[in-house]
């Protein structure tokens, strides 16, 4: 049974906008992002309507990069961490663009990359925008602590990004990144309750979806350029080549995970960035800005999402885990 | 004054050993800060209801009232004391000895609340 | 099957996880800890002998002082930056339990001043009032009941 489908018209990612916080943009891929906050507030009140703020704005420079309007958008697909996925919704509001709210926790990015995709490989769709963030402080109060408790973070614990992405799906003919194929993913549960050990949770996700994509595709990893998984930091990192090395397939060359590149790795996020905002910051700003310049012209994208809720972990379930893989290759239709 | 030092110095040790060992907690079992507190005050209690937490006080004053075994300690206390006056004196004693820190803890944690905002922090 | 190999897989990710520097972590504890509670006992002594205070009214008074402490810091973002620094040795102290009251109630703010700041005041301090009362009761019941013999 195959989990992939394969897009004929190949679908054009034609422009994309990021906007990261302070900490982000003095990351390792800060010069790369869109615009960079000096303030996570974004002179907003809460933390919540920063998070919705900043979504609004990279879906609104998105379109503008495309140089399109938004009249031209026919679809709007995004998704966020926040309880019923307000920020999206909610920044949806400002826009009289159709909606489809998604929600696969971090791999959200991938999810929606996918249904536009479709979309507009189907030919029922000509323009569709897929964006989704994330806030540290929000999903530090939804997922953990209030955020002046003097609690001790494990040393497996990641970081939340604070941070956007929007991309901009389009028919358009032209030299353009294209998604050429996706895989959907399972969910995948090999029994971590730890919550702060995200990682753990999700490399077996991360590792179905990249072997299953493998398998229907019929190709070796060494056939990208990159490897790019959403958030597994650097401990997952480590538990997806052990279950790659396990399967016999050798991704050692060609990996690399977006919340292990987001941060220095001197700072105290010990593992590296999660949330939904760390594979949507760093795809649509350093990997789309390296395939326009041709540096890579082959990514598997394999944003990866721990679906868990608070109530569930304080009921003592375990960790259930997704990822997507899609597939982008530059090329001209 | 040796006295004064003294009593530092042991306040110092105790209150000091009794964290530690909450943080050998926490390294071993990954318990959450809630139930540290919950499990250190429910031992004060205990502690006191046999009477041996009284020697600890005597012996390192803040040292051990300080930590919120202290807390359990005071509870427990109030408890047995009101217990001599009856049932109602049970009932009461524990809270009526706490009445200070509870109060302390809503109203300085209403103000602080009010005044102060949550900040994002940066690492 | 899927459960051997899950447990497998387990045991592969504690084996690699990082482990706290258990040392480390035990001396910071320990001198912050201690260290709060050497204040604590500066305090009862500046109470007892500046203002002649003694038994309940000098313990009372101390811990309102540390308390006050406790949430003016957590107020002003540093509790945190201690916790993150000591672990249990500022989570413990009273200056601990101060902070798990007002951390909720400010985060909450932005709920509200009833339903937000008021009711989420008690989210992780709120167990030490229920254990802490109805474990007060439990040994005043038996120490009463005991008593009647």
């Amino acid at each position: 049974m195959k989990s992939t489908v394969f897009f004929k018209n190949m679908p054009a990612i034609i422009a994309t906008s990021t906007i990261c916080g302070p900490k982000e943009g003095q990351g390792n891929l800060g010069e790369y992002i869109e615009t960079r906050l000096q303030d996570d507030t974004f002179g907003e009140k809460t933390y919540e309507k920063a998070e919705r703020k900043m979504l609004s704005h990279v879906i609104n420079k998105s379109v503008q990069n495309a140089n399109l309007r938004l009249c031209d958008v026919d679809c709007l697909i995004s998704g966020d961490l926040l309880n019923q996925i307000i920020s999206s919704s909610f920044s949806a509001r400002e826009f009289d663009i159709p909606y489809l709210g998604v929600y696969n926790a971090c791999s959200t990015m991938s999810e929606a990359l996918a249904i536009s995709a479709v979309l507009v490989d189907g030919g029922y769709m000509s323009t569709t925008v897929s964006a989704t963030g994330s806030h540290f402080s929000t999903a530090e109060r939804q997922y953990r602590y209030p955020l002046e408790l003097g609690s001790v973070r494990p040393p497996q614990a990641q970081w939340t990004v604070t941070g956007a992405g929007s991309a901009v799906i389009s028919s358009k003919s032209g030299f353009y990144p294209r998604i050429t194929s996706a895989t959907i993913g399972k969910v995948t549960d090999f029994g971590v309750t730890d919550v702060n050990n995200m990682g753990a949770a999700m490399a077996p996700a991360a590792f179905r979806s990249i072997y299953n994509h493998l398998k229907d595709t019929n190709r070796k990893p060494s056939y990208y350029d990159l490897i790019l998984t959403g958030d597994l930091g650097a401990l997952g990192s480590r538990l997806l080549k052990h279950l790659a090395k396990e399967k016999g397939v050798d991704i050692d060359n060609n990996h690399v995970d977006c919340g292990e590149m987001i941060y220095n790795i001197d700072e105290e996020e010990y593992q590296g960035g999660s949330g939904a905002g760390c594979s949507a910051v760093v795809f649509n700003s350093y990997i789309y800005t390296k395939m326009r310049q041709k540096k890579f012209n082959k990514v598997l994208f394999v944003a990866t999402g721990a679906l868990l809720s608070t109530v569930s972990s304080q009921q003592g379930e375990t960790i259930p885990a997704i990822a997507h893989a899609i597939s982008i290759e530059n090329g001209v239709v | 004054m040796t006295d004064v030092l003294l009593m530092f110095l042991k306040a110092f040790l105790v209150g000091g050993g009794i964290c530690t060992v909450a943080q050998i907690l926490i390294n071993y079992t990954k318990i959450t800060s809630g139930k540290i507190l919950v499990y250190f005050l429910l031992a004060g209690i205990f502690l006191q209801s046999i009477g041996v937490y009284q020697y600890l006080v005597d012996f390192a004053g803040a040292g051990a009232t300080v930590p919120i075994s202290g807390f359990g300690y005071l509870l427990a206390e109030g408890a047995i004391k009101g217990a001599e006056n009856g049932l109602f004196g049970a009932f009461t004693g524990g809270l009526i000895a706490a009445s200070a820190g509870v109060t302390a803890a809503i109203v300085f944690g209403y103000l602080n609340a009010l005044i102060f905002k949550a900040k994002s922090k940066k690492n | 099957m899927q459960k051997a190999y899950n447990s497998k897989y387990l045991e592969y990710v504690s084996k690699i996880s990082p482990k706290t520097n258990e040392k480390r972590s035990l001396l910071r504890a320990f001198f912050v800890g201690g260290t709060i509670c050497l204040i604590g006992q500066f305090i009862r002594f500046f109470l007892e002998f500046t203002f002649g205070l003694y038994g309940d009214v000098l313990s009372g008074t101390t811990s309102v002082i540390l308390i006050f402490i406790g949430s003016l810091l957590t107020g002003l973002g540093v509790y945190d930056r201690i916790g993150k620094f000591a672990g249990g040795g500022s989570i413990v102290p009273i200056t601990g339990f101060a902070n798990s009251v007002v951390s909720p109630a400010m985060e909450f703010k932005t709920e509200g001043f009833i339903y937000g700041l008021a009711a989420k005041m008690f989210v992780i301090a709120g167990p030490i009032l229920v254990f802490g009362i109805l474990g007060s009761v439990s040994v005043g019941i038996i120490y009463y009941i005991v008593g009647l013999f």
